[in-house]
C-alpha cells in the first residue's frame, strides 16, 4: 500500500471513529447497553411527530399595542392642552396611527405647533386637509416599527416565563420567521395543550383601582344615570361580577364606575402564591405582594380611602372589590372563582407579567405518543427494508465492487447520523424520508461510476487506468446531479420554516454532502487498494 | 453479471409518441383535477393548506363509525367527515377514524371544532360514570402527580423522581407496547416497579376509555394560505434555481429543455394524486420538490454524456449522439431508477399512513421523472437543434456545447 493510500485510510477511520464517538460516545462514554441506548436517545433529536407533544403557532394582535400607544398620546396631549391653555374643539383617536385634534383657537396655533413637535416627537403632524385650524398626526413609521418589534419581544419573554413557570420539558418558544407577528411554542410530550394554552393566552393585566361611587350598578345606563348621565372626567366603566353573596348561586354581572388611572399594575408585584379561600371554604384565591416603591404609594393611598371601594382589576374585569377597612402596606388578595387549578395558573401568570396585546391561535397540531412510536417503528422499518434491498442488489450485481459499494452506503449513512448529533439537529419524519432519499442518491452515485469503470473495461481499458477514468467522468456528473439536488433541497428549507419538511431539507443536504465524500473519496480509497494488490493486467470483480 | 448490454435503439425517432403519451397522462389527470376543482376549489389540498381540524382517534376495538356519526350529528357538527384508516401494523383493522372539520367551523377560536369533537366522544364513548379520570389518555405528567399524591409506594417524603420515572414507564408501555390503548390493568404488569400495589391504585382510581387520540391537528385560515404561498415560492424558487445552475453548467436550452421536462413530470404527478385521490400536504410538496431534484439527476446524466460524445462525433448527426448517449446511460439510468424505484416503493409499503401520499408522489415520481429525460428533455434539444439547422442561420448547438465543454476542463 502506498503512503498516500494510507493516510486516506487514515482519514476515513479517524472520521468514522469521530462520527461514531458523535452519536454514542456523549455525554458519558458507555460503559454498558443501557448507557449506550440512553446516549442514542439523548443524541439524536426526535421531533414533535416521532416524539409526540404539542405544536402551537400563535399570532400577537401587535395592533393593539400600537392602539394603546395612541390612547395614551391621547390622553398626554388633551391633558397638556388643557395644562397650557391652548383652546381646541375636540381631540379623537382617528384609528391605531392617527390622531386629529380639531378646532384649535388660531391664538395659540403657534404654541400647539411647539407643543407637538417639541414633546410628542413620535407624531408627524400636518394641517388637515377640509378643516381650517384642524391637524392630522401621523404616528411615525419607525415608532410603529420599534412598537411592533418592542411588543413581539416582550411577548415571547413573556410566554417563555409562563411555559417555563408550567415545568414542561424542553419546551421550544421562538418566533416562527414566516411571518413577524407569529411565536411557535413547541411543547414535547404534551399529548393536551389545553392547560398550556389558556396560560399563554392569559393577558395578566392585573390593575387596583378605585371604585368612583363605591358601589356597582346593575347596567352601565345605570352607572352613568347615577352621575348625571355623564362619566366622571377620569373615569372609565368596567364590568365584573357581584360579590359572591351565597355560594352556589351564580353571580351577576354589573358595573363599577373606576377611577381610570391605576393605583398599582401588575408590573408593582413582585409575587404571588395561590393559596385555599378562607373567606369560602373549598375555593382558592391569590394572594399578591408588592415592591417596596409601590407599597410607598399603596399605603397612603388606602389611609386616605378606608371605607372607600376598591376593585381589583384583571383584564379589564373587577374580580372582586372589597371595602378598605385600615391601611394595606405591601399585599392583598385576589379572590375569585378558583379553583386550586386555576389560582395556581393565575399566581403563575401574575408572577409572569402581563402581555403588551393579546394573542390569537392560528395552528394547534397534538401528536399522541403512540402514534410517533408507530411512525418511529414504520421509518426505521422502511429505512432498514429500503437499505438491505439496495445493499443486496448491489453485491449481487457488481460482486466484489458492491461490497465497495455498500462499504460506501454505510459509511455515508453514519456520517449522516453524526451530523445531526453534532449539530443538534432535530429528525422528523419526513426526515426519515430524507435518509431513505439519501440511500437511493448514493446508489445512484455508485451506479454511476461502476458502470462507467465497466464501459471503460469493455473499450479494452486495463483495471486500474478504467478506475480512473471511470472516477474521473463520472465525478463532474455527481457533482452536477448533487448540487441541482441541494439547491432545492435548500429552497426547501427556507420556505419550510416552523415545519417538519424543514427536517426533510436538512437531513438531505447533509446526506448528499456526506454522499459526495463517500461515493468519491471512501469508494475510490477501496478501490485502489484493491488495485495495489493486483497485477496490472488482473481481473476486476465488478 | 450484467443487464442493457449495447442497446441500439432509436430513442428520437419515436419522439412524438412520448410526447402522445406524455400528453395522454396529462390530459387524463388535469381532466380529473380539474373536475374535482370545480366541484370544490379546496379539495385537492390536505389540512396544511385548506385549514381545517383533524382529529385521528384509535378505538380499542372496530371503530363506531355510525354512533360517531350520531354523536357529532347530535352535537350540531352534521357537516363533519369521517373516514376509517387501515393501520399498516395489522392490515384489516378498522379500529382508526379520521373525524375531520371544515374550515368554516374552526374559524372564531381556533379549537371549538377539536373540543366539540372530543366531547362528543368522550360523552358517547367515555369510560363511566363514577368521574374516574380515563388511563388512555393521561399524559406522564399528570400521572406523576396524581401517583406522588396517592404514594402507592409508601415511599414518602423519599419518593425523589421515583413516580416520575414509573409514570413514564407506564404510559410509555401503553403507548408504544399497546398502541396507545390498554384495556385491562393487568397488562401493565411486565413494567418494572409495577407492583400489585401500584396496579390496584391504578384500578381502583381510573377507567380504561376504549378511545385514545392519536393526533389532533388545526390550521388556522392564515396559516393554510400562508402555507399555500409558501409551497408555491418554494417550488418556483427550486426551479429557477435548478435552470440558472444548469444553463451555467451547459447551455441555456439544456437548462430550459430539463426545466420543462421535470414541470411536466410535477403536472403528470398531481394529476395522478386527483386520480387516486390523495391530498396535497406539506410533506408532499417535500416530495415534489425531491422528484424534481431526481428527474433533474436522470436528465443531467444524460445532457452530460451528450456533451462528452459531442467532442467525439463531430461529424455525426446530433440525433444520433443523444441517441446514443442515452443507449450508453441506459443501464446506469434502469439501474438507479430500478432501486429507487424499489426505495419508494417500500417506503410506501411500509412508511406507515403518514408517509403513504408522500411516498405515492416518489413512486410516480421516480417513473414519470426517468420517462421524462429521454422521451421530453432531450427531444426538446434535439429539436431545437434541427430548428437551427433548418434555417441555416446559426451554427450547430452541437459545436457551441462542445465549446462550452472545452471551458469546463476535464480529465
Amino acid at each position: 500500500m502506498s503512503s498516500q493510500l494510507k493516510w486516506k485510510f487514515i482519514t476515513i477511520l479517524a472520521l468514522l471513529l469521530f462520527c461514531i464517538y458523535g452519536v454514542i460516545g456523549l455525554p458519558v462514554f458507555p460503559t454498558s447497553l443501557t448507557q449506550l441506548k440512553a446516549n442514542l436517545a439523548d443524541r439524536i433529536k426526535l421531533g414533535l411527530d416521532l416524539k409526540g407533544g404539542s405544536h402551537l403557532v400563535l399570532q400577537v394582535q401587535v395592533e393593539e399595542a400600537i392602539g394603546q400607544r395612541c390612547d395614551q398620546s391621547v390622553d398626554q396631549i388633551s391633558k397638556q392642552l388643557h395644562d397650557k391653555n391652548i383652546g381646541f374643539g375636540e381631540i379623537r383617536r382617528v384609528d391605531d396611527t392617527h390622531i386629529e385634534v380639531r378646532d384649535v383657537a388660531p391664538a395659540t396655533s403657534g404654541s400647539f405647533r411647539d407643543l407637538i413637535n417639541n414633546q410628542f416627537t413620535d407624531w408627524a403632524m400636518v394641517p388637515e386637509a377640509g378643516q381650517t385650524n384642524g391637524y392630522l398626526l401621523t404616528m411615525k413609521p419607525s415608532v410603529i416599527s420599534d412598537l411592533r418589534k418592542s411588543a413581539m419581544d416582550q411577548s415571547l419573554e413573556v410566554i417563555t416565563r409562563r411555559i417555563n413557570a408550567l415545568g414542561l420539558t424542553e419546551p421550544t418558544i421562538a418566533f416562527t420567521g414566516r411571518s413577524d407577528d407569529e411565536i411557535l411554542v413547541q411543547l414535547p410530550g404534551e399529548g393536551d395543550p389545553t392547560r398550556a394554552k389558556s396560560v399563554i393566552q392569559a393577558g395578566g393585566q392585573l390593575q387596583l383601582t378605585l371604585v368612583e361611587g363605591d358601589q356597582p350598578y346593575p347596567s352601565q345606563i345605570a352607572a352613568m344615570a347615577a352621575n348625571g348621565g355623564v362619566l366622571p372626567a377620569g373615569s372609565i366603566i368596567v364590568p365584573g361580577q357581584a360579590d359572591a353573596g351565597t355560594p352556589g348561586q351564580p353571580s351577576q354581572q354589573v358595573y363599577y364606575i373606576l377611577a381610570r388611572a391605576p393605583i398599582v399594575t401588575g408590573q408593582d408585584l413582585v409575587g404571588a402564591t395561590p393559596q385555599p379561600s378562607t373567606n369560602n371554604p373549598g375555593q382558592y384565591e391569590v394572594n399578591f405582594h408588592l415592591s417596596t416603591s409601590a407599597a410607598s404609594r399603596f399605603g397612603p393611598f388606602t389611609e386616605a380611602n378606608v371605607g372607600h371601594r376598591m376593585a381589583i382589576v384583571l383584564d379589564n374585569k373587577v374580580y372582586t372589590a372589597p371595602v378598605i377597612n385600615s391601611r394595606i402596606e405591601d399585599s392583598g388578595v385576589i379572590e375569585g372563582n378558583f379553583s386550586q387549578d386555576s389560582a395556581q395558573d393565575l399566581a403563575l401568570v401574575l408572577r409572569a407579567g402581563a402581555l403588551p396585546a393579546s394573542i390569537k391561535y392560528l395552528e394547534e397540531r397534538t401528536v399522541g405518543p403512540s402514534l410517533g412510536a408507530d411512525s418511529i417503528r414504520q421509518g426505521v422499518r422502511a429505512s432498514i427494508g429500503s437499505l438491505v434491498v439496495v445493499m443486496l442488489f448491489l453485491v449481487f450485481y457488481y460482486r466484489l465492487s458492491g461490497v465497495n459499494a455498500v462499504v460506501a452506503l454505510v459509511l455515508n449513512l453514519v456520517i449522516l447520523v453524526a451530523f445531526m448529533a453534532y449539530a443538534g439537529a432535530v429528525l422528523t419524519l419526513p426526515g426519515i424520508a430524507g435518509v431513505i432519499l439519501t440511500i437511493g442518491m448514493g446508489v445512484d452515485s455508485n451506479v454511476l461510476v461502476f458502470e462507467r469503470i465497466r464501459e471503460e473495461l469493455r473499450n479494452g481499458k486495463v483495471p486500474a487506468p478504467a478506475v480512473d477514468t471511470g472516477f474521473n467522468r463520472a465525478f463532474l456528473t455527481i457533482i452536477d446531479t448533487h448540487v441541482t439536488t441541494i439547491v432545492s433541497a435548500v429552497f426547501l428549507f427556507l420556505f419550510g420554516s416552523g415545519t417538519p419538511v424543514q427536517g426533510f431539507a436538512i437531513t438531505l443536504v447533509i446526506g448528499l454532502l456526506a454522499n459526495v465524500f463517500t461515493s468519491i473519496y471512501v469508494s475510490r480509497a477501496i478501490f485502489d487498494y484493491h488495485l495495489s494488490r493486483m497485477d496490472r493486467q488482473g481481473h476486476l470483480s465488478i | 453479471m450484467e443487464f442493457f448490454h449495447g442497446v441500439n435503439i432509436n430513442w428520437m425517432g419515436k419522439a412524438k409518441y412520448f410526447v402522445a403519451l406524455s400528453l395522454i397522462l396529462l390530459a387524463v389527470g388535469w381532466i380529473s383535477l380539474l373536475h374535482r376543482y370545480s366541484q370544490n376549489p379546496d379539495a385537492m389540498y390536505g389540512i396544511d393548506f385548506r385549514g381545517g381540524t383533524l382529529v385521528y382517534v384509535r378505538f380499542a376495538g372496530k371503530a363506531p363509525v355510525d354512533q360517531i356519526r350520531k354523536g357529532l350529528q347530535q352535537a350540531g357538527l352534521a357537516n363533519s367527515t369521517i373516514q376509517g384508516i387501515s393501520d399498516s401494523q395489522n392490515l384489516g383493522s378498522q379500529n382508526d377514524v379520521v373525524i375531520g372539520l371544515e374550515q368554516s367551523q374552526t374559524d372564531e377560536s381556533l379549537d371549538v371544532g377539536k373540543q366539540k369533537i372530543l366531547d362528543v366522544l368522550h360523552d358517547t364513548f367515555g369510560a363511566d360514570t363514577t368521574g374516574k379520570p380515563d388511563f388512555n389518555s393521561i399524559t406522564a405528567s399528570a400521572l406523576t402527580a396524581d401517583l406522588t399524591r396517592r404514594d402507592p409506594l409508601s415511599l414518602g417524603v423519599n419518593a425523589g423522581d421515583r413516580y416520575t420515572q414509573l409514570a413514564a414507564q407506564l404510559t410509555d408501555a401503553r403507548d408504544k407496547d399497546h398502541d396507545g390503548i390498554i384495556t385491562n390493568f393487568d397488562q401493565l404488569k411486565t413494567v418494572p416497579g409495577a407492583t400489585p400495589a401500584v396496579l390496584s391504585v391504578l384500578a381502583n382510581n381510573y377507567s380504561l376509555g376504549t378511545f385514545a387520540i392519536r393526533d389532533a391537528e388545526i390550521v388556522g385560515p392564515k396559516v393554510g394560505a400562508q402555507l399555500r404561498h409558501q409551497a408555491f415560492w418554494a417550488t418556483i424558487y427550486a426551479l429557477g434555481g435548478m435552470l440558472v445552475y444548469i444553463a451555467f453548467r451547459f447551455e441555456w436550452v439544456y437548462g430550459a429543455a430539463a426545466v420543462i421536462a421535470v414541470f411536466h413530470d410535477v403536472l403528470i404527478t398531481l394529476g395522478f394524486f386527483s386520480l387516486f385521490h390523495y391530498e396535497i400536504s406539506l410533506t408532499v410538496i417535500a416530495a415534489l420538490l425531491t422528484l424534481v431534484g431526481y428527474s433533474m439527476n436522470d436528465t443531467i446524466v444524460i445532457f452530460d454524456r451528450v456533451r462528452e460524445n459531442l467532442r467525439l462525433m463531430k461529424r455525426e448527426p446530433f440525433a444520433d449522439i443523444v441517441n446514443k448517449s442515452i443507449n450508453q446511460t441506459l443501464s446506469r439510468t434502469i439501474l438507479t431508477s430500478g432501486l429507487t424505484f424499489l426505495t419508494v416503493l417500500v417506503l410506501y409499503l411500509m412508511g406507515g399512513e403518514v408517509l403513504r401520499a408522500f411516498s405515492f408522489a416518489m413512486v410516480v415520481g421516480v417513473v414519470v421523472g426517468t420517462y421524462s429525460s429521454f422521451g421530453i428533455a432531450a427531444p426538446i434539444v434535439v429539436l431545437w437543434n434541427k430548428y437551427h439547422d433548418g434555417k441555416g442561420s446559426t451554427v450547430r448547438a452541437g459545436s457551441a456545447a462542445g465549446k462550452r465543454t472545452a471551458a469546463v476542463a476535464r480529465s
